[in-house]
């Protein structure tokens, strides 16, 4: 049976068939559905952890344990993971371990573009890497193999454009796999890492990447096509697909197992054309190394070190060096506004930067969420965003480095349990003064809407003992508290000013739910015409729903508001901030608005 | 069987992922080679979004290549216009007549391309262009969320393929509950534009 799967569906669909008992991972753009899909098989126990970092201990220790493992992570998470796959290259595994990274080429949601096939040269495992979902599929079932064929851990490398592009899949079955009880088989010269012992698992460690280099000539994955002798392509992942549409005929070299190099068959290739090409997105990481064998190829001299090899950039690059004829150009685009990305009718978030926004002289360390917006118009509101969690180490920066203007940190639910209560404890012990906005709209929602630790059901739906983050918060030592409701703009107001002003710690917790997990809608509003005096006030709450009416306002001339009844969800933040009292739900009298 | 290349662009939360899935098994159904792909992440949030689908006997990329669109599925129109030039010379248009304002339009930072320059720049192409009230038709069945599947039903005309197989793959997408309303919205969609002539 075959049916269409993104490459998450199918790396999803890989564990199930290949006998994936543990799977575990935190949720990231590109990656996310992959876990997601592994949920739906009651077959495998997935869970999403709290960070990367755990979820990869949690899946070498399945592996310990001679349960099959995979773990699932955005490129950005295997920084937080890299600790612990460092040392488990070292022990080894017993069951198969998958590490899955969906790198994100093009930066379609990252805060960068970093090629994480690195990560495999760099802590010496195998890496294949998949250019459709049926490789994806395949390749789950071969990563799992050669980690337990070579005792390591295997990277799976994904590339957005696999991860969440749909092309057929032949399904197959699951074998029977045994989930009694078993006994950790006990070897802690091999499981220790401690240097007495980890010294003599390096030697081991360079002998297999070196046998595994001359494994990598034999395996079907790495496969020359012969055609056109005169142009010889190597490539791998998604390349290979875009680099057909520019050169049909010419010989390939494509690489599913691409590292360790497999040398033999490349220099065999490499004397088999006239004219040698190494097109990879990102990082010369083939070409680095193919050159270093003393091969004469050509790579990033003529294609770009950064966003997708697309078959358009492909053809403008190779055009613009001589390769191929340039192709009629295109008429130009029409000059049109951008459309960035914007919080939702009824987000949470809204309230908090229409104030930070207003409070112009606040200093905003932000972080990784959907409140990542509140850097773009109209809020305007963050100063910087890097990484998980940085939002409150960079806050006590600013506090040590004693900056002039006042600062927060502002950082979601799923991000503080990531990567926030370290930095908070620091502040604390410290003795710090920063005020830590934590904006809880009970989910992750930029991913998704996965749950984390302070949500009462997890991964499948099973309920879960949910953590309250003021209780987190307490317990850190930050007793300055202020709770309050993301929908009363003024109470958030006040705790905010509240914080700023306190001489010490302390943290404002914003609690509404994401319009995705929360109740619903209530009606939508309306602008009464007759009492708008076209201030203007409500376009900066940035709702999508409130848009430039047809009608002027006489004594300004400027145009009135007016609510888009199918968008507005009835979140009552624009009839909050609306001075003339203009804007009332839908079925209420103008006279009925309690403002 | 000739290779097809479908474009679908719109608004995050409109529901082209969905009617990029289904375009894509009907492909499949029909018996070529499909690849779709998708831009999720931060887009869906209200940010534009666009979808590739193509059909072929083989298919190398899942992005079409530039100015290779056969068809220009637009759920919104400056979501439409932002790929027109995409579009080959004699590929068709379905441009739905909704416009959703982006943030910075009501903010008053940039404006919306005004009826008439739009009309200029469909005016401009030598394939057929629709204009399609997709919203109107999908609210006539009383639910803003079938605009996708009207849309398709106007697709499935310009394609020679049986209406019988739109229906089955809708029939094994679409859960129960909810599949008489896409038939019908599929309906809507297939005989408005089987009742017109390029406008």
């Amino acid at each position: 049976m075959r049916a269409l799967l993104s490459g998450n569906e199918a790396i999803a669909r890989g564990a199930y068939e290949y006998g994936v008992q543990v799977a575990t991972g935190y949720p990231g753009t590109p990656s996310s559905e992959i876990l997601e899909n592994i949920a739906r098989y009651p077959e495998i126990y997935a869970e999403w952890s709290v960070n990367e970092k755990v979820a990869m201990d949690a899946a070498i220790g399945a592996a310990y344990a001679g349960r099959r493992a995979l773990v699932t992570m955005k490129q950005v998470g295997m920084n937080v993971a890299s600790d612990s796959f460092f040392y488990a290259v070292y022990t080894g595994v017993k069951g198969g371990l998958l590490i899955v990274t969906a790198d994100d080429p093009g930066m379609y949601s990252s805060q960068n573009e970093q090629d994480n096939r690195h990560y495999a040269r760099f802590a010496k495992m195998p890496m294949v890497e998949p250019a459709d979902s049926q490789e994806a599929k395949d390749m789950v079932g071969l990563g799992l193999e050669l980690s337990e064929a070579w005792d390591t851990p295997v990277l799976l490398r994904t590339v957005m454009r696999i991860s969440h592009s749909g092309s057929p899949v032949e399904l197959g079955q699951r074998p029977p796999r045994d989930n009694s009880p078993v006994a950790l088989e006990r070897n802690p010269h091999k499981l220790v890492s401690t240097c007495l012992w980890a010294r003599d698992r390096h030697p081991v460690v360079e002998d297999r990447l070196q046998r595994l280099a001359e494994y990598a000539c034999t395996v079907s994955v790495n496969r020359i096509e012969w055609g056109d002798r005169r142009l010889g392509i190597v490539t791998s992942g998604p390349v290979y697909h875009y680099a057909h549409e520019v050169w049909p005929d010419a010989s390939y070299l494509k690489l599913g197992l691409p590292y360790p190099l497999p040398t033999a068959l490349i220099r065999r290739f490499a004397d088999g054309v006239e004219r040698l090409l190494v097109l990879e997105e990102l990082d010369p990481f083939l070409e680095e190394q193919i050159k270093a064998l003393g091969i004469s190829c050509q790579g990033k001299a003529l294609f770009p070190l950064t966003g997708e090899l697309t078959p358009a950039v492909l053809v403008e690059s190779a055009a613009a060096a001589g390769l191929i004829a340039a192709p009629p150009p295109l008429p130009p685009p029409l000059p049109l506004p951008g459309r960035s990305p914007v919080f939702c009718p009824g987000c949470p978030h809204r309230s908090t930067f229409y104030l930070l926004n207003r409070m112009k002289n606040v200093v905003v360390a932000g972080d990784i969420g959907c409140y990542n917006l509140g850097a773009l118009p109209p809020f305007d509101a963050t100063d910087t965003m890097g990484s998980m969690g940085a939002s409150i180490g960079v806050a006590h920066g600013f506090d040590v480095a004693n900056i002039s203007d006042p600062f927060v940190a502002v950082i979601g639910d799923s991000t503080f349990f990531h990567a926030g209560i370290a930095p908070l404890l620091n502040i604390v012990h410290n003795g710090g003064k920063s005020t830590v906005v934590i904006l809880d709209n009970h989910t992750t929602a930029m991913t998704g809407h996965q749950d984390h630790p302070g949500t009462a059901v997890r991964l499948g739906g099973a309920p879960a003992t949910r953590v309250d983050i003021a209780d987190v918060v307490q317990a850190c030592g930050v007793h300055d508290v202020h709770r309050v409701n993301a929908f009363e703009i003024k109470a958030v107001r006040r705790a905010l000013k509240d914080a700023l002003a306190f001489d010490g710690p302390s943290v404002v917790l914003v609690e509404g739910p994401c319009f995705f997990v929360g109740p619903g809608p209530a009606g939508a509003y309306e602008v009464d015409p007759a009492a708008c005096v076209a201030c203007g006030v409500c376009f900066r709450l940035g709702c999508p729903a409130i848009v430039r009416s047809d009608e002027v306002y006489p004594a300004n001339g400027k145009p009135q508001a007016f609510i888009d009844p199918v968008l507005c969800v009835g979140c009552d933040m624009c009839a909050q901030v609306c001075g003339p009292g203009a804007i009332h739900p839908v079925d209420e009298p103008v006279s009925g608005v309690e403002q | 069987m000739k290779a097809i290349n479908f474009l679908i662009t719109g608004v995050g939360g409109q529901g082209t992922l969905l009617a990029g899935d289904l375009l894509a098994a009907v492909g499949l159904a029909a018996g070529y080679d499909v690849k779709k792909s998708d831009i999720l992440g931060l887009a869906v949030r209200g940010g534009a979004v666009v979808g590739h689908v193509r059909w072929a006997e083989r298919v190398f990329s899942p992005i079409v290549p530039d100015g290779q669109v056969d068809f220009l599925v637009a759920f919104e129109v400056l979501e439409g216009l932002r790929w027109l030039h995409h579009v080959r010379p004699e590929g068709t248009v379905l441009l739905n007549q909704q416009e959703i304002h982006p943030v910075t339009v009501s903010s008053g930072l940039t404006g919306y391309p005004d009826p008439a320059a739009v009309d200029r720049a469909l005016g401009e192409r030598g394939g057929p262009v629709f204009k399609v009230p997709g919203l109107e038709l999908a609210l006539r069945l009383g639910n803003p969320r079938v605009l996708n599947v009207v849309l398709l039903g106007a697709l499935s005309s310009r394609l020679p393929l049986s209406a019988a197989l739109w229906q089955q793959v809708l029939k094994n997408r679409v859960p129960g509950r909810y599949l008489e309303l896409n038939e019908k919205a599929f309906e809507q969609g297939r005989t408005w534009a089987q009742e017109r002539s390029d406008s």
